[in-house]
């Protein structure tokens, strides 16, 4: 029997951009001391917020939950230390929309006390189905920074036949280098968590993805698969190109396959998982710890010593940035996430989620220049790894034309920001995108609603009409009867109305 | 601590329009230091009054539309429209007929339809050809190129300088003394004589394959050119079009019938093609956006270039031949509209 073989798809466009790693993988990985309080978002993933199990007052243990999944993507909270809550309120955040979410503020009392309840045992005596609900209460999502609930796409997953795992060790974006640390110092964790994936997901083709300029990494996971003698988990180089390690940029690169406009990677029989989530399925799994801590790299010209730190989910940037040597003079910008799709956030109170993969601090951003009238050029249409035409797009929505919006695929958009770079005009077309996109989702909800309304609508005329209708027969009916009971009757009915109505009058 | 905010992504632009366009600029640099050599310092007045024009141009519109000029022209681009205008032209060209190319370029062709890039037509090509229409006579005074074997008269600073600002040569000299017919004249010309190619380019001044002076400005162009391609600011797509259009019906023609069909060297290097290839077409206001668009628009051109000079009254045809794709270019960019990621192929076809 020979090998199978697998197609290495190619990307569309994409950038080789300035990787700036270096200066944040030389030293290992620093554990953040335990610091006085953890803000715990209720909303860490992508579905309903969790809802708090905990009151103010109680005492929590490190791994304990304190706020249960809701709905169909929920996921569950785990206190990162123990402690007492103190309060349950909104605080700042780093996010898409809005600034501020409810959190769980935990009171840190220094002994790091673990929730003794986790016992797991050895998975690879539970059904496939049991092994799904477990990940469900570590609440794992997606590290890359999608924040997707792990338990919830693996059983997607399940359902639709997917013959791939790919792990995604492809942190193509500049700056970042959490997953590349984890990779080095934790390659055993990753190969163990994807062995746990292939369990849970019952398949047998794992590829372990990573970009050619990350030796180290691929050395110590080509050290720890060897170790395992696993031969369902193949390692994997892609080269360096941004975004290559977006979801679906990856399942075209690895597996040659488009996932489908709208549609997920499970779809074309893949799934995608982050390394660093396979480490957390690793640890939840088999050494009995939730999602309470991660790897977050603290980079950028405002830190003194950039670094990777292992930080507990709900530690305030501040006391991360402190691990990192402090702030350098005085930065302008904090930026949670990489340089091309990161979220500037005006306060560094805000705490590191499981979503946090970076921590970039930045004394300045290259000014983007006066934009101009695009000279369709067309070099962004070239870099788009979608394949889009950002400058007919960004013609469109200024138009708001939604039908030509669609037509050209602003939805299919993945915001990676290649087109921005490339613009001799300087066009800001990411968020041009941003903004059309939400303007696309505000009509679509406008056009339910007056769906809706039309259909009320609708309802009641055909309510009044049925109704009317019933009036009609009711009325016939007793006519009929009248006349079947012959002219003296008819004439006693009048005779009675006539002087029911006298009496109304002298009345 | 407080910060700032800012819109993803946070990384500096890669390139600007001023320096595309002084990259295009330099890249002529040479074919126009070949050019002066060859045809002698008119060039160098002609560029000088469509720059002074187009930028002035440029200039009053974007004060009239209410914009601030010194933004807009410091991106360059009327300059490129003024260079490019200048390298169609004779090098013996009265004033007052660069101003009017360059100003309607700038003027009509570009502002009037909505400033840079909202142009359709080429502002150069839209210049050039109504001078061609208005002043016939006036754009075909190509003197004579500088070459030791044939004795021509040649006019100095002073006098090429006197011309570009009277229009009229010394007393003692004529037109017939100090210009020749271009290489692709002296060949539609013999052509409708009934001489054959091998006769016509007896003549001295159809050089070794595409004119005396023209294939070697050519060459100085090409260079520019590809160092345009390499570095980044055009893309292979309209300038290997304009060869495949032009080139290989040429080819074509020529296996057919040589006596009566130039080869394919001569059609690349004598007139602008090359030019065209590199610095005209590839325009991207203009142009189709679409990497199959391009191609197709490139190939349109370069047929159009070969179908004008072949059956047309024009002895060139690049400016025709680009305004005329201009046109074609929506229809163009919408029938070629690349396949979408993830998009199955039936959705990229209706719509």
């Amino acid at each position: 029997m020979t090998a199978p073989t697998y197609d290495l798809g190619k990307l569309h466009g994409g950038l080789r951009l300035d990787a700036h790693k270096k200066e944040s993988t030389v030293s290992p990985i620093v554990q953040v001391p335990l610091p006085s309080q953890l803000i715990l978002p209720i909303e860490q993933h992508v579905g309903e917020p969790a809802q708090p199990s905990v009151d103010i007052g109680d005492r929590v243990l490190k791994g304990q939950l304190i706020a249960e999944p809701d709905g169909e993507l929920g996921a569950p909270v785990h206190a990162s230390s123990s402690g007492t809550v103190i309060a349950i309120e909104r605080w700042p955040v780093a996010r898409r929309f809005g600034d501020k979410a409810p959190c769980i503020v935990i009171q840190c009392d220094g002994e790091d006390e673990a929730f003794p309840g986790w016992h797991h045992g050895d998975y690879r005596e539970l059904l496939p189905a049991d092994l799904l609900l477990r990940i469900l209460d570590g609440g794992i999502v997606g590290l890359g920074g999608a924040v997707f609930p792990t338990a919830q796409k693996l059983m997607q997953a399940r359902t639709l036949e997917v013959e791939y795992l790919i792990l995604n060790g492809v942190e193509c974006e500049p700056y970042i280098s959490c997953d590349d640390v984890l990779m080095r110092e934790n390659a055993r964790d990753i190969v163990s968590g994807a062995q746990v994936l292939m369990h849970a997901l019952q398949v047998d083709v794992c590829f372990l993805v990573v970009e050619s300029d990350k030796p180290e990494a691929i050395q110590r996971l080509g050290e720890a698969l060897a170790e395992a003698d696993d031969p369902r988990i193949v390692l994997k180089q892609v080269p360096t190109i941004y975004p290559s390690g977006g979801e679906d940029q990856l399942v075209q690169l690895v597996a040659n396959r488009e996932v489908p406009s709208g549609g997920l990677p499970t779809d074309v029989g893949c799934i995608v998982q982050n390394v660093g989530t396979a480490a957390a399925v690793h640890n939840w799994i088999v050494n009995d710890e939730p999602l309470i801590s991660r790897v977050t790299t603290v980079t950028g010209d405002g830190v003194n010593s950039p670094v990777n730190v292992r930080a507990r989910i709900g530690t305030t940037v501040e006391d991360v940035v402190r691990c990192a040597g402090g702030y350098k003079g005085d930065p302008r910008y904090l930026i949670i996430g990489g340089p091309m799709t990161g979220k500037s956030v005006t306060t560094d109170e805000v705490p590191i989620v499981k979503a946090s993969n970076c921590i970039l601090v930045m004394s300045d951003l290259p000014s983007a220049g006066r934009e101009l009238p695009c000279i369709r050029c067309g070099d962004c249409a070239a870099v788009c790894p979608v394949q889009l035409l950002p400058q007919q797009l960004v013609w469109y929505a200024s138009a708001d034309n939604e039908q030509k919006l669609r037509e050209f695929g602003l939805t299919d958009c993945i915001e990676c920001g290649c087109c921005d770079l490339v613009c001799p005009s300087h066009i800001p077309l990411t968020a041009n995108f941003r903004i059309a996109k939400g303007r696309i989702r505000e009509l679509a909800d406008e056009k339910a609603r007056a769906e809706r309304a039309r259909q009320r609508f609708e309802a009641r005329n055909q309510r009044i009409q049925h109704e009317q209708r019933e009036r009609d027969a009711e009325l016939a009916r007793q006519k009929a009867s009248a006349r079947a009971a012959g002219p003296d009757a008819i004439a006693e009915i009048l005779a009675r109305k006539r002087e029911q109505q006298r009496k109304d009058q002298s009345e | 601590m407080r910060f700032e905010q800012r819109e993803a992504p946070y990384w500096a632009p890669q390139t600007d329009v001023a320096s595309l366009m002084l990259h295009v600029l330099a890249a002529l640099v040479p074919a126009a230091l070949a050019h002066v050599w060859y045809f002698g310092p008119g060039f160098i007045f002609n560029l000088l009054v469509a720059g002074i024009f187009a930028v002035a141009g440029e200039a009053f519109m974007l004060w009239a539309r209410g914009r601030r000029p010194e933004v807009a022209i410091a991106d360059y681009s009327a300059l490129v429209t003024a260079a490019l205008l200048a390298f169609a032209l004779p090098s013996l060209t009265p004033w007052w007929v660069t101003a009017t190319g360059a100003l309607f370029g700038v003027v009509v062709a570009k502002h009037l339809y909505g400033g840079l890039g909202f142009n359709i037509f080429n502002p150069a090509m839209a210049g050039y050809v109504v001078i061609l229409v208005a002043f016939p006579t006036h754009l075909n005074l190509w003197v004579a190129p500088r070459m030791g074997d044939i004795d021509y008269q040649h006019l100095t600073i002073v006098q090429t300088l006197a011309f570009t600002l009277t229009g009229n040569l010394p007393e003692v000299l004529g037109f017939d003394a100090i210009s020749r017919a271009t290489p692709l004249d002296v060949m539609k010309t013999g052509l409708n004589n009934m001489a054959t190619v091998i006769e016509i380019r007896a003549n001295p001044i159809m050089g070794t394959f595409g004119g005396r002076g023209w294939e070697w400005i050519g060459n100085f162009v090409a260079i520019g050119g590809f160092w345009l391609l390499i570095k980044k600011v055009i893309r292979w797509q309209i300038p290997v079009g304009v060869g495949i259009g032009l080139l290989a019906p040429a080819m074509v023609m020529y296996l057919v019938d040589p006596s009566t069909n130039p080869g394919p060297g001569f059609h690349l290097f004598a007139g602008h093609a090359i030019l065209c290839a590199f610095f005209i077409a590839t325009d991207p206001v203009s142009a189709a956006t679409s990497t199959k668009g391009r191609l197709i628009y490139g190939v349109g051109i370069g047929f159009l270039i070969y179908s004008i000079r072949t059956w047309g009254s024009y002895a060139d045809g690049v400016a025709f031949a680009v305004l005329i794709m201009n046109m074609a270019v929506p229809a163009i960019d919408y029938l070629t509209r690349p396949h979408i990621v993830g998009h199955r192929e039936e959705s990229d076809a209706d719509g």
